[in-house]
């Protein structure tokens, strides 16, 4: 028993077109670098949901360790960026983005 | 029965991911943003159980609110930035942004709504998201990309520890 027997698949891509387009609001509507990382993170979790969908739909587990290695980059990507920011902030004691236009100039 | 039951879960799970992102935009304070996020994180989860996918849905809980979230508080609490002091974009960047993000979840709605994406309608397996099985898909298909991955693992952990370290001899 599965949800993708009773639910159409286009409602999963719906959602995830959503989501993905709040995470794409949320990078350009903030300010605060760490709130648009947490935005990226909405925005890789909607493709793995679409994944996920597209799996059940075509009965390939390959899809799903797809998703396993989403995870995996994402985990690795927050670590450096985290650590990124927190050097920037040491650095110039914010984490206001448009403050760091240096190189525009 | 079943089916609408299935529905209402579909429906009440997607609708708190949607609400909990958008709180997460929205709110002033990051802690919060961090917590509605965690919030939307859990619903995904359940949206990966009701699609059969049971090792998913532990490793993403596991791994999001269990170790990214965390590492998120971390960072604001160290950095003491759970003050609403937060200066906003002008008020035309916002509007523009709001424009943009819209337009952009209406086009990807409606160039994929029309789309016919029918699979040739199979049986249903249900053992497709279980450990056994992805495993086997892993140590198999999938073995050189899971020990890179360990190598990407390493450089990462090695790069964090250098960025945020406070000497550097």
């Amino acid at each position: 028993m599965s949800a993708i027997e009773i639910i159409p698949i286009n409602w999963y891509v719906t959602l995830s077109a959503i989501l993905f387009g709040m995470g794409v609001l949320g990078v350009l509507f903030r300010r605060n670098a760490i709130i648009i990382l947490m935005c990226v993170e909405l925005m890789l979790n909607a493709v793995n949901l679409l994944l996920v969908a597209f799996s059940a739909q075509h009965n390939d587990p390959n899809a799903q360790v797809f998703v396993f290695f989403i995870m995996a980059v994402a985990a690795a990507e927050v670590a450096v960026g985290l650590a990124i920011l927190m050097m920037i902030f040491r650095n110039s004691k914010t984490t206001d983005i448009d403050f760091l236009n240096r190189l525009k100039h | 029965m079943h089916m609408t039951l299935t529905q209402i879960l579909f429906g009440v799970l997607s609708f708190i991911a949607i609400l909990g992102g958008i709180l997460m935009i929205f709110s002033k304070s990051p802690i919060h943003s961090v917590l509605y996020l965690i919030i939307t994180f859990f619903a995904i989860a359940g949206h990966y159980i009701l699609l059969n996918a049971q090792f998913l849905a532990v490793v993403h809980i596991i791994v999001y609110a269990g170790a990214i979230m965390v590492l998120f508080l971390f960072v604001i609490m160290m950095l003491n930035l759970n003050k609403e002091t937060e200066t906003h974009k002008p008020a035309w960047i916002q509007i523009t942004a709001v424009i943009i993000g819209g337009l952009m979840m209406v086009t990807l709605v409606g160039a994929l709504k029309g789309a016919s994406m029918l699979a040739e309608n199979n049986k249903v397996d249900a053992t497709i998201g279980l450990t056994k099985r992805l495993g086997m898909v892993l140590f198999n298909d999938f073995l050189v990309p899971f020990e890179l991955s360990s190598i990407l693992f390493l450089a990462a952990m090695v790069g964090a520890v250098m960025l945020a370290k406070k000497n550097i001899h």
